[in-house]
């Protein structure tokens, strides 16, 4: 399907991503059984609460979510792969489901986001392959008694990328999302992993990358400042770099902020909503994070806005509805400081 | 040789900036970013963790002693470096490993980890390792033209792609640039092909163009220093966005021995240096002498030197310098903290992370403290307290707690042995064994660890499962090992859930242990809400952070346990009722939305009563009801509190509680002998139906109308999960199951009588016996509701025939079945008891319902009976006016009326 590059929309208007995948499939309260399918009757583990197996096992639900989201206004959608790597996947034993996890979830999606553009092609539908950080740190030793032990390695993870990628890509992806980056190591070997893909493939599918600022220090995971960690990844041409999950709108401001100040690339978020609360949910109604977002949008600081864990449909509709209204981030080089 | 003018090696800035202009800073990072501009200033990269530099630094490598290696490295960011230098390059060692490792190492150590590293090798295998283990933007020191073309490009575009910035030596084909004109010619060729061929970005690239030794003899050396100025100030005036660097310490090698002289011939070349444009060189600042500090004499023989000014310079140089053989002044570090008390001084060494002195001062604390434990207990425990409420405030960050948790495990690791010590002497050794695990489907385990680091140092023994661990296994293993304490971790949401399963799976196979919770999501609401109702059988404690684990654990193994446990309880319940308030005023749902999340019951097994209708007991023997008597709250009358019968053994209450025990036993005698209190009971039976929240109530299976309606009020606040919103009807059949069901009613009373009694005690002024009867009446009416439903179960209605309970049982209502009193939680509504006193026909029995629905005598008891196996007590909670209105039109009272008898529960 033929539609115009991210980057020249990106030009003209701001793009919405999608909601939380997570969020939606808990309302399904799905149990041992509906993860399993048939495909995994016998399966030696439990698998319930591999979300990212659900593409191969209840394609519908999956589609489901990406039409709702669609329904409600965003351009871009993520594929359900936040944890098909081979790394995340171990857990579960499923490493060697890993290429059909990732192809099926990227054509469920591209499916879905195609009948879309379809039916309005002045509002194109863009699929990103979403590729989470994987569950472990080459950055951080998990042994509080031998910190120079890394339970991964920079090539173990980026050949574990490049495997979803490559998978991403048959699918028929439109671009990657790296995000919720809480180890820039492991980013970094992400992005390895795509100039190798690109190399062998001979096609440049465009980059978001959004990392993941912890706690009120403002560094990610991995200890890093918001500008050492743009730095850090800087290298790459990327065609976003924004923050996600862990705070809601409010307390991402800042370090947004600082990314819209200091990068040359487009500048995302997908803020969750809000805090989770002392039962562990999230309660920013769509209002109430609109409401924070709407002052990114007065700033003039992003590019692209979207949820992270406990959006829904309803925030991605109204936060589609405010940006409509609103002018991009002006995209030009940045100060020289 | 000519002498040269000094203005010559001058660079022009005014040029730099203007053919830099629209090129970026170059910006590097460690955990923190740097930028370096064209006009900033000069950037010190960190010598001495180079094993070819520094002969210190690579004994401490081959002989593994990483942790004084990590200090080599602190030292220099404490002395003022801002980028690390760090080489391995030495035939006896694996370089590729040692890079690894130490930049791993590295990583853990904020504070040297702040800034960015430089990845100094010759070979490109250990240059490679040392990218793939460091997060930040560093520096790759060096690449060249020395092997060709195609490595140098085929290395730079890896450099790029790894994220670095990059030195490039000038070094070619046909060898190393000794003079200007061959410096310039290699730094131009190969900027031209990292910047057009590669794409490098000009402003990551760095030359080194060579710092040769001075003074050395050799006729072709005396220009080194002066050819190095030179090209530096070619380079930063003619390719633009590049910068300048160089290894400083080479240039004194001859003066090896004399560090006074080297000190000044470093200050003076820098000083030189920087003016020419060199931007950033790998020095060691403590062997930096303030340029102005240089005496005048010994600067003017250095400078002659190294801007070539005399023939004779090199052997002016050499005479000078015996003369001022000496040992220049090592710069010290920040060392005042150690004048603090060694509390302080522990302190400071937990917050910062620093292993250097902790033995020493662990050593005098543990001088200072009758036990060693108590060096941990007091000093350690505070000085991580701090290092908590810097976390919690974000002016710390994890790995930096991570290191203060390194640090403790150092000094307790040094205390173990004279801990043990104490202990042969006749504790015994372990304080507890400990099962830690993430609970499944979460992978996080780092705050657990700290958990496990911190207990362990405090002598529990831990028995770590790891993360991802199933509810089974974590069962089995506290089992297998008899394991003290359970603790639970977990970061993500789901995890609570998890959590809550593992406290039910613990109380269903009888645990009785304590259960710890920890984690990031949790909280002291969520585990007082959800985990700790699950598991009555024993504690269920939230910890806050690792430091609180010590503590608690010792309160719940040692011989506080009960008082802990009580306070903890009572804390929780605080919360439950807090918690249920806030929300319940946050949200609420529409009654016709609350109707339809109403609980759906299996009604396909009603037992029939063995006898309709309803059935009176007058004048039933006292002597009969006291055994079902619950004395609990007898005592609570009496403002003792405790659980009967241990609170007559109290400590505190137990002389006052066995007196008002006696005294109430001998007055049972005379109430039941003496016949000063009489007892009756009515209870009825029913078939019925329920009606929405109607229970529809007949005469007999067969009749067509009814003869009464129970109007029952249903739950409204907005419950998460699928939890139901619950009302009494939903425990009888609906009407359209076509089935039907039985509802029950009772009313009791014991207090026949009592007022006579009553009057007599007070006319002697007697108010103890007064109070007393009153109490007993109370306690008997109740006993007596208990009674009379133990015998509807199993006779009347006979639903429970085989149940055979104790008192105890009976008292916790384990029996099947409920018996709400209109007036209380699940019906709150008092009318309910005209309905009920006119199916009975109480006042028959002596009962009398008073204005107010109060019911004389006092001490009477009336209420529903269900029998559903799932019927359960519930509280109403708060409602709303849609519900109100509903309710009025049923009964058909007036909205205002109905308001006025509702009012406490609506919202």
């Amino acid at each position: 399907m033929n539609k115009p590059s991210l980057s020249s929309l990106l030009k003209n208007r701001i793009l919405v991503l999608d909601g939380a995948m997570g969020t939606m499939i808990q309302r399904y309260s799905l149990n041992e059984a509906d993860f399993r399918g048939d495909e995994f009757l016998n399966h030696p583990v439990s698998i319930k609460g591999n979300n990212d197996l659900l593409s191969i096992t209840q394609p519908k639900i999956i589609g489901d979510i990406h039409r709702a989201y669609l329904k409600a206004g965003a351009d871009i959608i993520e594929t359900n792969t936040f944890s098909g790597t081979v790394i995340a996947q171990e857990d579960y034993q499923c490493e060697n489901w890993v290429d059909q996890i990732n192809e099926m979830s990227a054509r469920i999606a591209k499916e879905e986001a195609d009948s879309f553009t379809l039916k309005d092609p002045n509002k194109p539908r863009y699929v990103a392959g979403s590729v989470g950080p994987t569950n472990k740190t080459a950055s951080i030793s998990p042994d509080v008694e031998d910190p120079g032990f890394r339970a991964i390695t920079f090539d173990q993870l980026k050949a574990a990328f490049k495997q979803q990628m490559s998978a991403l890509q048959r699918g028929g992806v439109d671009l990657f999302l790296i995000e919720t980056v809480i180890d820039t190591l492991n980013a970094k070997a992400a992005l390895m992993a795509v100039y190798e893909l690109r190399d062998e493939t001979g096609i440049e599918i465009p980059v978001m990358l959004s990392g993941t600022i912890t706690d009120a220090s403002g560094r990610t995971l991995s200890g890093q400042t918001t500008e050492a960690f743009l730095i850090s990844v800087g290298h790459f041409p990327l065609l976003s770099i924004g923050i996600n999950c862990a705070l809601g709108a409010k307390n991402m401001l800042p370090f947004v902020n600082e990314l819209s100040r200091k990068s040359n690339f487009f500048v995302s978020a997908h803020p969750n909503a809000g805090l989770p609360n002392e039962m562990g949910a999230y309660d920013e109604t769509p209002e109430m994070m609109t409401d924070q977002l709407r002052e990114f949008l007065d700033l003039g600081v992003l590019n692209i806005v979207g949820g992270c864990c406990g959006t829904t449909p309803d925030h991605i509709s109204a936060i589609a509805e405010m940006a409509e209204a609103y002018e991009p981030r002006m995209h030009q080089k940045i100060d020289k400081a | 040789m000519s002498a040269h003018n000094q203005g010559q090696f001058i660079v022009d800035r005014s040029r730099i900036a203007e053919i830099s202009s629209g090129i970026s800073p170059l910006k590097l990072s460690g955990l923190e970013p740097l930028s370096i501009r064209v006009d900033s200033n000069f950037i010190n990269i960190g010598e001495r963790t180079n094993v070819t530099g520094s002969k210190k630094f690579l004994n401490l490598i081959k002989e593994d002693q990483y942790d004084a290696a990590l200090s080599v490295a602190r030292d220099q960011v404490e002395g003022g470096a801002q980028v690390l230098d760090i080489n391995m390059d030495e035939g006896m060692l694996d370089g590729v490993e040692a890079m690894k490792k130490f930049v791993n190492l590295i990583q853990s150590e904020p504070e040297i980890a702040r800034i960015p590293l430089m990845i100094d090798s010759s070979k490109w295998e250990i240059i490679e390792e040392g990218l793939k283990v460091c997060q930040g933007k560093s520096i790759v020191n060096s690449i060249s033209l020395k092997a060709g073309e195609d490595e140098f490009v085929s290395q730079a575009r890896q450099v790029l792609r790894y994220g670095a910035a990059i030195i490039v030596m000038a070094f070619d084909e046909a060898g190393q640039a000794d003079t200007f004109e061959r410096r310039v010619e290699i730094c131009k060729r190969s900027y031209d092909i990292l910047v057009d061929e590669v794409g490098f970005p000009p402003q990551d690239i760095i030359f080194d163009p060579n710092i040769f030794p001075v003074a050395t003899g050799m006729d072709e050396h005396v220009l080194n220093a002066v050819n190095f100025f030179r090209a530096a100030k070619w380079i930063r005036e003619n390719l633009p966005g590049a910068h300048v660097s160089g290894g400083v310490s080479n240039v004194s090698f001859s003066f090896r021995g004399n560090n006074m002289v080297r000190e000044a011939i470093h200050s003076a070349f820098l000083y030189h240096g920087i003016r020419a444009g060199m931007d950033m060189g790998i020095v060691n600042p403590s062997m930096l002498q303030v340029y102005d500090d240089i005496p005048k004499d010994l600067l003017e023989h250095v400078e002659d030197v190294l801007l070539n000014r005399r023939n004779d310079a090199t052997e002016r140089l050499l005479d000078f310098a015996q003369s001022v053989k000496g040992t220049a002044k090592k710069k010290e570090k920040d060392l005042s903290w150690r004048e603090n008390t060694v509390e302080a001084r522990l302190q400071h060494a937990l917050v910062h992370g620093l292993v250097d002195f902790i033995i020493e001062d662990t050593e005098e604390a543990r001088q200072n403290v009758k036990r060693p434990i108590e060096v941990i207990e007091g000093a350690l425990m505070a000085g991580m307290n701090v290092v908590g409420d810097l976390f919690g405030s974000g002016k710390m960050f994890l790995p930096q707690v991570v290191k203060s948790a390194r640090v403790m495990k150092k000094s307790v690791a040094y205390l173990e042995p004279f801990i043990d010590d104490e202990k042969s002497e006749g504790e015994n050794t372990s304080a507890g064994k400990v099962l830690l695990a993430t609970v499944k489907g979460d992978v996080h385990d780092i705050g657990k660890n700290i958990v496990g680091v911190v207990l362990a140092c405090n002598g529990y023994e831990i028995i770590d499962l790891g993360v991802m661990v199933p509810p089974n296994k974590i069962l089995e293993t506290a089992i297998e090992h008899k394991v003290d304490l359970i603790g639970l971790s977990g970061l993500i949401t789901p995890s609570l859930d998890e959590m809550v399963f593992v406290a039910q799976e613990m109380q269903r196979t009888g645990f009785s242990i304590p259960l710890l919770i920890g984690g990031a999501t949790t909280s002291r609401v969520h585990t007082a809400v959800k985990i700790e109702p699950e598991y009555p059988n024993a504690e269920v404690i939230h910890v806050l952070d690792a430091s609180r684990s010590v503590t608690i654990s010792g309160s719940l193994l040692g011989a506080d346990r009960k008082r802990i446990a009580e306070e903890v309880r009572g804390d929780y319940e605080k919360l439950r009722t807090q918690y249920e308030r806030k929300r319940s005023e946050k949200k609420m749902l529409k009654y016709e939305e609350a109707r339809s999340n109403q609980l759906i019951l299996n009604f396909d097994e009603i037992c029939k009563p063995n006898k309709l209708g309803k059935t009176v007991y007058e004048g039933i023997d006292i002597a009969r009801i006291i055994p079902f008597i619950d004395w609990t709250p007898f005592f609570r009358t009496w403002e003792l509190h405790g659980k009967y019968p241990e609170i007559l053994k109290d400590s505190v209450v137990g002389d006052a509680a066995r007196k008002l025990f006696e005294d109430a036993e001998a007055m049972l005698v005379d109430i039941a002998g003496q016949k000063w209190l009489r007892a009756s009971a009515v209870v009825g039976i029913w078939p019925a139906q329920s009606v929405m929240d109607d229970i529809k109530l007949y005469s007999d299976v067969d009749a067509a109308e009814p003869m009464a309606t129970i109007h029952t009020l249903r739950q409204q606040t907005h419950y998460s999960g699928s939890k139901p919103n619950l009302a009494l009807a939903d425990f009888i059949a609906p009407a359209e199951s076509g089935k039907m069901d039985y509802v029950g009613g009772f009313a009791v009373t014991t207090g026949l009588g009592i007022e006579s009694k009553v009057k007599e005690f007070e006319s002697n002024h007697d108010d103890y016996n007064a109070i007393m009867i009153k109490a007993l009446a109370d306690r008997l009416a109740e006993a007596l509701a208990e009674m009379m439903h133990h015998k509807v179960r199993t006779e009347i209605w006979g639903y429970a025939r085989s149940e055979n309970l104790g008192n105890e049982d009976l008292i916790k209502e384990k029996y099947q079945g409920i018996r709400p009193a209109p007036g209380y939680p699940a019906c709150p509504d008092h009318d309910g008891k005209t309905t009920l006193f006119n199916l009975l026909d109480a006042n028959s029995i002596g009962m009398t319902l008073s204005e107010s629905l109060a019911m004389t005598p006092a001490a009477s008891v009336s209420g529903w009976y269900f029998s559903h196996p799932e019927a359960r007590y519930f509280g109403l909670g708060k409602i709303n006016m849609d519900q109100v209105e509903s309710y009025a039109k049923r009964q058909k009272v007036s909205l205002d009326e109905m308001k006025k008898r509702l009012s406490p529960v609506i919202l």
